[in-house]
């Protein structure tokens, strides 16, 4: 079948160094992968071309690139499921990473946030003679972050970091949950307290694109989910991130609905004036387009069903094993 | 160009590679590793299976010995593999204390499976991604520890000065500068040569550069017609389906839904060592009895849990690269290249006939594998004699005085070579064309079965393909991230070892482990009870002879 390509290329060394896009057109077997192609014009047709991979087996993590807009491994991705009859398929290099050459992005920021959250086995004294002994079912409650191969797809597509080139970012947070949720790891509270930090777990905004557009099923932003849950549990909670969960639930709780004036006000902590007169300058917007919410909290009838709902989620919360991995 | 200096230099990234660099700078030396790629992109997180080891109570590193010296077909150095068995166990715990998420059992401890040629289940494991696992934990280790690495940056030539080894000069691939990297001793560990053949299970990186660069600096090869041929990689893309699978009770069937391996190895069945498999299968397929050059892997009977839980790659390669569900299909399957015995021939102290030059991994020859591996013995591999490498390499940095190179004529001297690459005219033939041809070549005539006229055949091939890369022109011309230049490079190397395999293939002649000769059909102890050697000259390499080392097991009839 004939495989019409439109690749991003940028050379850093030619003069009019705008990138641009190519366009390749090849004859390629019906089970070709994107990949495939790739290699095909680099081989045969355009040398120039630059594009890392090499197992092409999706378990490097190589060749993560944007194909049609979405952060994908081009070793996985059939080109029959992309186009039929010969349509265009757009590929370009992952994003939210600068640019070196084509289709290869400089990944130092992604491995100085790998780095950032000290993705290493801490323990306190020495080893045990053999193994630790730990039970299956806590290293299978790993599994899906082993399965990270480090593409960088979930970096590419993260919205946060579109805006924000400080937030840790999917990968390097589920990388953090995979220590966190180890029970051998005696590191446990001083990694949450670093990871609640500014640009940390709690600037996931829940877009669930890195869940997405992850190739491996790694599932980051449930793993920062994860993260969070035990951040609270284990008391960490002086931060915007766990008083905004915390409040929501208490403000449900107390009103069968949410109060939407009080959530910001404890968000930022009730005794933060700083903080609060931050949203002073979205007031007379707010009340420009009829959105002020109510300054005394309507409770809603039948608040007290609601109120049954909670008890009966606290009486059996260790039934559920939530948020508790130890 | 600059001039760096450590005391000890390690190229590749891969699981020898980081495992010699901790080794070596926890006994204090300075330390620094040399990549072409990011380490986790290293080919040893393909590996599958899982690794082996003697630690349960009730078993022995000898019985794992015994297991490996018969895999061997008795090539394999057994003192050698006294060392592999031996220290596997405590490697085994010690990558488990740096964080390895193994597979458990009920009571909490390592839980193993069963792998091919063994007579017990030894086999440690992540699910179906033992190897990734193990190079993702090593990479931690290598952040927490700080260990410099060069990443990115690709070896064009070794440094041997005064007959000893003195380091490497490598391209930065971000900028296209060539520099000097000096260090009192060099650990070659850069994987295997699976690019030699066409279709393989290896991944594109797989050229072997190390392999090429130590011989053609006069590095001794040993065993380089022992290739390995994985009984199960899919059809085109050689694909690995691990031999897990086997392992947790996946039958072989041939095209009339027969188990044949009950006519080849009726005791181990599909676990029988490689190389019997590979054989079984690549017989059933030339008699007829395949479909479409292939016979089949049938897992149905496993059930989903034990697929979600052990070989749960495995179903999504099944789904994404041929299109099959192993768990309502059998998936077709053939031998494909998977490994190669041979490589640097060295001591078990990873220590090569240069000095200051040591070679690990797939890349070394100690050898502990003769004439077949057994699955999941590679990763073990890797970690013991990585390990020892990094050690003696510590040991002789500390005894012995080594004035290294300051000056960068070696970087003037490749940056010259480099420039008369690029300055070839673009020619119709492309360095993809001979690449293909090569590997077609190599898969075609010195495959499973073997014979003589075939494989010398195959030897012209070779000797024409490398004539013609004098001349193919490289496309890219720039500086930054220019892959074509490197392709080039890399294809020089694949021909030389493409060269040694089928000289050792033609001297051969008899049948032992995953070399089959047709018209040498069996095992000939009395006249071949040795390893084969090669040694660079301008007209070929040139062949020796190297002693296997027998300590317990003395040669016997192999039966699975």
């Amino acid at each position: 079948m004939q495989v019409n390509l439109k690749v991003r290329r940028y050379d850093p060394e030619t003069p009019e160094t705008e990138p641009s896009y190519r366009n390749y057109s090849v004859e390629m077997p019906e089970n070709a992968t994107v990949l495939d192609t790739l290699i095909e014009v680099r081989e045969y047709h355009d040398g120039t071309l630059s594009l890392r991979c090499s197992c092409r087996s999706a378990i490097c993590g190589s060749c993560a690139m944007r194909i049609n807009g979405k952060a994908r491994l081009a070793c996985k991705t059939q080109v029959g499921s992309l186009v039929k009859d010969g349509g265009e398929i757009v590929v370009e290099p992952a994003g939210n990473l600068p640019v070196i050459k084509d289709l290869v992005v400089d990944m130092a920021p992604f491995w100085s946030k790998v780095r950032a959250v000290d993705p290493w086995l801490k323990t306190d004294g020495p080893p045990p003679e053999r193994e630790y002994v730990v039970p299956n079912e806590s290293m299978a409650a790993l599994g899906e972050v082993m399965n990270c191969i480090m593409c960088g797809a979930c970096v590419s597509d993260c919205t946060v970091l579109e805006v924000d080139q400080s937030f840790l970012g999917p990968a390097a947070l589920a990388k953090a949950f995979r220590f966190v949720g180890d029970p051998r790891d005696d590191a446990q509270n001083g990694r949450l307290r670093a990871y609640s930090q500014p640009s940390g777990m709690w600037d996931c905004t829940r877009c669930n694109y890195c869940v997405e557009v992850c190739p491996k099923d790694v599932k980051p932003m449930e793993q920062i989910m994860k993260l969070r849950s035990e951040a609270v549990h284990a008391g960490i909670k002086n931060n915007n991130g766990s008083r905004h969960t915390l409040s929501f639930v208490d403000l449900v709780d107390t009103n069968g609905r949410l109060d939407e004036f009080r959530l910001p006000v404890f968000t930022e902590g009730k005794f933060n004036l700083i903080g609060q007169l931050s949203y002073l300058p979205s007031a007379p917007r707010m009340l420009r387009a009829g959105k002020m919410p109510p300054i005394f909290p309507h409770k809603i009838p039948g608040v007290k069903h609601v109120k049954r709902i909670f008890k009966y989620f606290e009486q059996n919360r260790t039934k559920a094993g939530e948020g508790s991995l130890h | 160009m600059a001039v760096f200096q450590h005391d000890v230099l390690i190229i590749g990234a891969g699981l020898a590679g980081m495992r010699a660099g901790l080794a070596a700078q926890a006994e204090g030396v300075d330390v620094a590793i040399i990549s072409k790629v990011h380490p986790v992109r290293s080919h040893s997180n393909a590996a599958q299976g899982g690794i082996n080891a003697a630690v349960d109570v009730d078993d022995t590193w000898e019985d794992h010995a015994y297991d490996t010296v018969k895999g061997s077909d008795y090539l394999g150095d057994q003192d050698a593999i006294e060392v592999l068995c031996s220290e596997a166990g405590g490697e085994v715990i010690t990558m488990e204390h740096m964080g390895v998420i193994f597979h458990r059992d009920e009571t909490g401890h390592l839980g193993s499976r069963a792998f091919g040629g063994q007579q017990r289940a030894r086999t440690y494991f992540v699910g179906d991604i033992t190897g990734q696992a193990l190079l993702h934990v090593m990479y931690e280790q290598l952040i927490k520890h700080g260990l410099r690495i060069y990443e990115e940056w690709f070896v064009l030539d070794l440094i041997v000065e005064d007959g000893m080894s003195k380091g490497a000069v490598a391209m930065d691939i971000r900028t296209g500068q060539v520099h000097v990297i000096a260090a009192k001793t060099v650990i070659v560990a850069t994987g295997g040569a699976g690019r030699v053949y066409e279709p393989s299970t290896n991944a594109l990186i797989c050229t072997g550069d190390g392999i090429a660069q130590a011989y053609r600096a006069g590095a001794l090869c040993m065993d380089m017609e022992m290739v390995q041929f994985h009984p199960t990689t899919l059809k085109g893309s050689g694909v690995l389906i691990t031999e897990g699978a086997r392992g947790e009770g996946a039958y072989l069937l041939n095209g009339a839904g027969e188990r044949f391996m009950e006519k080849y190895a009726p005791n181990m069945m599909e676990l029988a060592s490689r190389d019997v498999v590979s054989r079984a299968e690549q017989t059933e397929i030339n008699e007829g009895r395949g479909v479409d050059g292939c016979v089949f892997l049938d897992m149905r009977h496993l059930g989903m849990d034990v697929i979600r839980e052990r070989l749960w790659q495995i179903r999504e390669i099944g789904i994404d690269f041929a299109g099959v569900d192993i768990v309502t299909d059998p998936i077709p399957i053939l031998p494909g290249m998977h490994y190669i015995m041979g490589g640097i021939k060295t001591d078990v102290w990873g220590r090569t006939n240069i000095p200051g030059l040591y070679a690990a991994g797939e890349t070394a020859c100690v050898s502990v594998h003769g004439a077949n591996r057994l699955g999941a013995n590679s990763l073990l591999d890797t970690i013991v004699f990585g390990k020892r490498s990094g050690m003696d390499a510590a040991v002789r940095v500390r005894t012995e005085n080594i004035t290294l190179p300051s000056d960068d004529r070696y970087a003037q001297a490749a940056e010259k070579k480099l420039a008369a690459i690029l300055a070839k005219p673009m020619t119709e033939d492309r360095i993809a064309h001979v690449r293909m041809e090569m590997g077609r070549t190599m898969n075609t005539k010195v495959q499973v079965f073997r014979q003589e006229d075939e494989i010398k055949s195959a030897l012209d091939d070779i000797k024409a393909l490398k004539k013609r890369y004098e001349t193919v022109g490289v496309e890219s011309k720039g500086k930054v991230f220019n892959t074509d230049l490197l392709f080039n490079v890399e294809l020089g190397y694949m021909l030389d070892v493409a060269e040694m395999v089928c000289v050792s293939a033609i001297e051969r002649k008899e049948s032992r482990g995953a070399h089959t000769r047709l018209d040498f059909p069996t095992r000939d102890d009395a006249n071949w009870l040795h390893h084969i050697t090669c040694s660079y000259s301008a007209s070929g390499p040139q062949l020796g002879k190297a002693p296997v080392t027998i300590t317990q097991w003395e040669p016997e009839e192999r039966k699975y």
